[in-house]
């Protein structure tokens, strides 16, 4: 038997989780839901000043984000777990890590690019003007890769355990505060007509250094789980 | 020489024959600490003088300045052994590792309480938003995730290793956390306050302060070793020197 190569292992990985989430919309959408209802809740609790809104926008937004990404963590490696694929993605002869890279790209692109498609729309409800709503949908495409990528790490430590997903925000979201603070921060200043360059390179090397560190901590984490 | 040297080092990674060691370490180590503690509270609460901006309530820094330091500290020795038990696989390491977390997430908290009732006085407020609180805060929640993440798995040596790749990542991220809230503070500038501390610190302070510190430090070393006696006769509870010391000294 001929091995597949390890483009092909990527591309099927990639293609099957892609699959798996479009066979169920349902779970793609509530994170989608959540992060519209939980923005729209700020207006009810801090009152309906258009100012204020404004000055809370990013901070809202990207909270929002944050913890929408790191509700539809369970997802990312519970299911596999359940019904045994991830054994089998383990024994695959391929780098784990680059596996798992591929997983969590399918992962994004399900959780978190839908964040950053309906950003906008959010942007416009809290009185963003264009400009910041434009920097807003850089700061999320250059960030929520990240948080997907730190994300990966604490859903392969608690897969399969009880009580797994309040645990996971307990590990993860201690470490998405660089992130929350150069993504809401590049707004903020873009809203109050400052450079934003230095908030988007930092995120920008943020991304980089997720994406050579974070897969391999987690196939070290997935290895360690299903010892 | 080196060789010797790996050697002893290897006879003690062992935990059968760490428990002894440990046992003989404490005393000394806990006399230290009390010791130490006596003579830098001393010279910290009667003799040394007292601040000319601050008043007598700078005072708190010989506690809590030592216990911010020893929170740093613990948190980088608990990702080096957390580090060596994943990589060499040695069961003492991972054991140490899970004993410091504890200790080192009290000294957070008492840094962060002692800060807060040196705050009031001196800032107007209990809580600033400043680099290094926040830092600290963060440090106390890395603290508590890896002992969560620990007591949530059963089975001991899958924890020790789960909890120790969260220390890992946790080290490589505290650098980060850290400039990033100092970037954020400085953008923001909200609070008027500024945590600088008086230009020059009289030398009995910092006397009094680095006792302060070495004291902590050995305090930290008893009860670990303390806490890895306890670890080591519960992980190891079905080998037979662990049934014979039991059943001995019964």
């Amino acid at each position: 038997m001929t091995e597949p190569s390890l483009l092909t292992a990527c591309r099927s990985m990639l293609g099957r989780d892609l699959v798996l989430a479009m066979r169920r919309r349902a779970d793609v959408l509530t994170t989608l839901i959540f992060f519209l209802i939980v923005v729209s809740l700020f207006p009810l609790g801090v009152g309906p000043e258009i100012d204020t809104l404004r000055e809370i926008a990013p901070g809202v937004i990207w909270v929002a984000a944050l913890l929408a990404s790191m509700l539809s963590l369970g997802r990312l490696f519970s299911d596999d777990y359940q019904d045994g694929t991830l054994e089998q993605i383990l024994l695959l002869p391929h780098p784990l890590a680059v596996i798992v890279l591929n997983k969590v790209v399918a992962h994004w692109l399900v959780s978190g690019l839908p964040l950053v498609i309906f950003s906008p729309l959010l942007g416009m409800q809290l009185g963003l003007n264009a400009e910041s709503i434009g920097i807003l949908m850089v700061t999320l495409v250059l960030g929520t890769p990240v948080l997907s990528l730190i994300g990966s790490v604490g859903a392969a430590l608690t897969v399969g355990l009880r009580g797994g997903g309040v645990l996971v925000s307990l590990l993860v979201l201690p470490l998405y505060i660089p992130v929350l603070i150069f993504g809401a921060g590049a707004v903020e200043s873009a809203a109050a007509g400052l450079g934003v360059e230095a908030h988007l390179s930092l995120l920008g090397a943020f991304l980089a250094m997720a994406i050579v560190l974070a897969p391999w901590a987690t196939a070290t984490a997935l290895r360690i789980s299903l010892d | 020489m080196a060789l010797q040297n790996s050697i002893i080092w290897l006879y003690f990674s062992s935990p059968k024959n760490f428990y002894p060691l440990a046992g003989k370490l404490i005393p000394f180590f806990a006399i230290l600490a009390a010791v130490l503690t006596v003579i830098g509270l001393y010279i910290g609460f009667f003799v040394a003088p007292t601040d000319y901006q601050q008043g007598e309530s700078y005072r708190i820094i010989f506690i809590h300045v030592p216990a911010a330091w020893m929170s740093m500290f613990i948190y980088i020795v608990m990702a080096m052994y957390a580090f060596i038990g994943l990589v060499w696989n040695i069961k003492m390491s991972e054991m140490m590792a899970s004993a410091l977390a504890p200790t080192g997430a009290m000294f957070s908290f008492l840094a962060l309480w002692t800060g807060a009732l040196w705050g009031k006085p001196t800032w107007g407020a209990y809580w600033v938003w400043d680099a290094r609180l926040t830092t600290t805060l963060i440090m106390l929640f890395l603290y508590i995730g890896f002992m969560s993440l620990e007591s949530a798995i059963d089975d001991a040596r899958r924890a020790s290793k789960a909890s120790a790749l969260v220390a890992v990542v946790g080290v490589v991220n505290v650098p980060i956390i850290y400039f990033s809230v100092k970037w954020w503070n400085t953008l923001h500038q909200g609070a008027s306050v500024s945590p600088t501390m008086a230009p020059k610190m009289a030398s009995t302070m910092l006397n009094a302060m680095l006792i302060m510190v070495f004291a902590f430090w050995m305090y930290a070393i008893a009860v670990v070793l303390m806490r890895a006696r306890n670890i080591i006769l519960e992980r190891e509870k079905q080998t037979t020197w662990v049934q014979e010391l039991v059943t001995n000294k019964k």
